[in-house]
């Protein structure tokens, strides 16, 4: 069945999009987009690090993206620099070193691009291996620490105060999203990795009651964006990660349409309820 | 105080081995803040069945102080004992939820554990916020949300419950239907209560004992002899200290200080106020 490369991608991209899910509300909720990103960016660095000691490219950048997420964990411990301010220094200083360093590897051709901007045609039976399992422990690790994330996401201070263990539950999570950023980096490329970790949270913000809600909402419209964009992709021949991006713009833009037309409507007919005396 | 007087008996009832021992105490802390000394060898402590008020000015170090007993932040110094297994329910001070989350007011009760449905609906009933069991966490107002908060903390059967600036944005009756649970809490649930406020009048109902925080302890005591004392005098100015003199007696700001009064927190037996020196 995976024979196709249309169909490994798409089977990939789905994966992704179902792990990340969960893992988007939270850097949504917990105002972390840009702390993903800065992870995203070091991905090319950990592309580098992969063919220099000769391992698997995967591999390479699950250590960077997670050697770059600690390191941010750490430096916000400290309270000289502002975390914005950080995230900028380490994202473009660590996307800086990749590209740097891509350029010193002689001899060996790295398709920029691709890493880039995510290619459909380079998702290899290998990479889905990569993807599902990867995205399966990111999934079983989310539902893990689900509670005290929960708890420490509603309110951080009560939830130390009650003893939850706020900084473990914190340092699980951060390595998480770099590992969700490491696993879906083939597809999306890392320029855009953030927009389909937060985007689907931010649309299913508005037709959710309850967290669990939306991080289910999360991963549906993801696996959504991901199906359309890659079909998209195909037809139209454009790379797959701006592709999917589009798509889960498409739908964010659709949701915020439909509230709109849906409080207008309500609108309405509370005003003709009211004109009838 | 008469609380107090009825405590005798029930002290020996209460849970074997806490007897006499602090459910949490904190001894000569210090916290700097960008070199900046925000306690200056603070001692604290609450024991079981106590009420205890911490008053002082804007940027006393009050809800710093309350942090380091909870563990919340690491002193400089200092160390900080809870009772082994001490259930903490807390309510910070923090005036609006700041949640992007869509959480209904039901489900972040439930979060609190160890209860169940019936009890989340009676106990934001006791708190007067029954109506709001269905209602998104981030559409309460101010003191709706603090007062479910309130509801949250009971919730965990806490041995020690720690209150920050409970009546902040609390109209005036949920002041007082504030202060009367506060009252019915410890009888009933036997717990301590930390309770803080900027201003003594705002604790004074069920309030055992006093701890007047500066930066430094300036005074503590019962009511009575912290509204007495100079320092407290000087902090809050003598209106508020007559005003505060009517308000509990007749006779008016009299200036027969207690020399002995401690300036450090366990009531120093001298002062022959120390209620929970007995066990």
């Amino acid at each position: 069945m995976f024979d196709d490369f249309f169909a490994r991608a798409l089977a990939g991209g789905i994966g992704i999009a179902l792990a990340t899910g969960p893992l988007g509300c939270f850097m949504v909720w917990r105002r972390m987009a840009y702390f993903g990103d800065s992870v995203a960016h070091s991905a090319l660095l950990g592309v580098v690090l992969g063919i220099v000691l000769g391992i698997e490219p995967n591999a390479g950048i699950i250590i960077m993206c997670i050697a770059l997420a600690l390191l941010l964990h750490l430096l916000q411990q400290q309270r000289r620099l502002a975390t914005d301010t950080l995230l900028g220094i380490l994202a473009h200083g660590a996307l800086a070193l990749g590209l740097v360093g891509i350029s010193f590897l002689e001899g060996v051709r790295v398709d920029l691009m691709s890493y880039l901007f995510g290619d459909i045609l380079a998702v290899t039976g290998r990479d889905l291996l990569w993807i599902w399992g990867g995205g399966g422990a990111v999934l079983v690790a989310t539902a893990l620490i689900w509670r005290p994330l929960l708890a420490t996401t509603v309110h951080e201070e009560l939830a130390r105060a009650e003893g939850v263990r706020v900084g473990l539950v914190r340092l699980v999570f951060t390595l998480l999203i770099a590992l969700a950023v490491a696993i879906a980096m083939k597809i999306i490329g890392l320029i855009l990795i953030v927009a389909l970790l937060i985007i689907p949270a931010a649309t299913a913000r508005r037709l959710a009651r309850s967290p669990e809600q939306m991080a289910l909402l999360a991963s549906l419209i993801g696996a959504a964006a991901v199906a359309g964009g890659l079909h998209a992709s195909l037809a139209w021949d454009t790379p797959s990660g701006p592709s999917i991006v589009v798509a889960a713009l498409a739908l964010f833009t659709l949701g915020l349409g439909g509230a709109a037309l849906a409080s207008a409507c309500l609108g309405r007919v509370v005003d003709s309820a009211r004109a009838e005396p | 105080m008469s609380a107090l007087h009825s405590t005798t008996a029930e002290r020996v009832t209460r849970r074997a081995g806490a007897d006499g021992a602090p459910l949490a105490s904190g001894e000569g802390l210090v916290v700097r803040y960008g070199g900046r000394t925000v306690l200056d060898h603070v001692s604290l402590e609450v024991r079981r069945r106590e009420v205890v008020s911490l008053i002082g000015p804007n940027g006393a170090g009050k809800t710093t102080a309350v942090r380091a007993l909870l563990g919340l932040i690491r002193p400089d110094a200092g160390t900080v004992r809870h009772e082994p297994g001490l259930v903490v329910g807390y309510v910070p001070q923090r005036i609006a939820p700041d949640t992007l989350l869509p959480i209904s007011v039901r489900r972040f009760l439930a979060m609190a554990g160890r209860s169940t449905a019936a009890d989340a609906a009676a106990t934001l009933d006791e708190v007067g916020m029954a109506a709001v069991i269905d209602r998104q966490l981030s559409a309460l107002s101010g003191g709706e949300y603090r007062r479910v908060l309130l509801a949250r903390a009971l919730l965990r059967d806490p041995d020690l419950l720690v209150l920050d600036e409970p009546v902040q944005q609390v109209d005036f009756p949920g002041q007082l239907a504030m202060h009367r649970l506060i009252g019915r809490l410890r009888e009933r649930r036997g717990c301590g209560v930390l309770v803080i406020s900027h201003d003594l009048h705002l604790v004074l109902g069920a309030t055992d004992r006093v701890v007047c925080l500066n930066g430094h302890v300036c005074c503590a005591g019962e009511p009575e002899t912290v509204s007495r004392h100079p320092e407290y005098v000087s902090l809050f100015g003598p209106h508020a200290a007559a005003a505060f003199a009517v308000y509990t007696h007749e006779h008016d700001h009299s200036h027969d200080l207690p020399v002995a009064l401690s300036p450090v927190v366990p009531a120093a037996p001298e002062s022959g106020t120390a209620p929970g020196d007995s066990g």
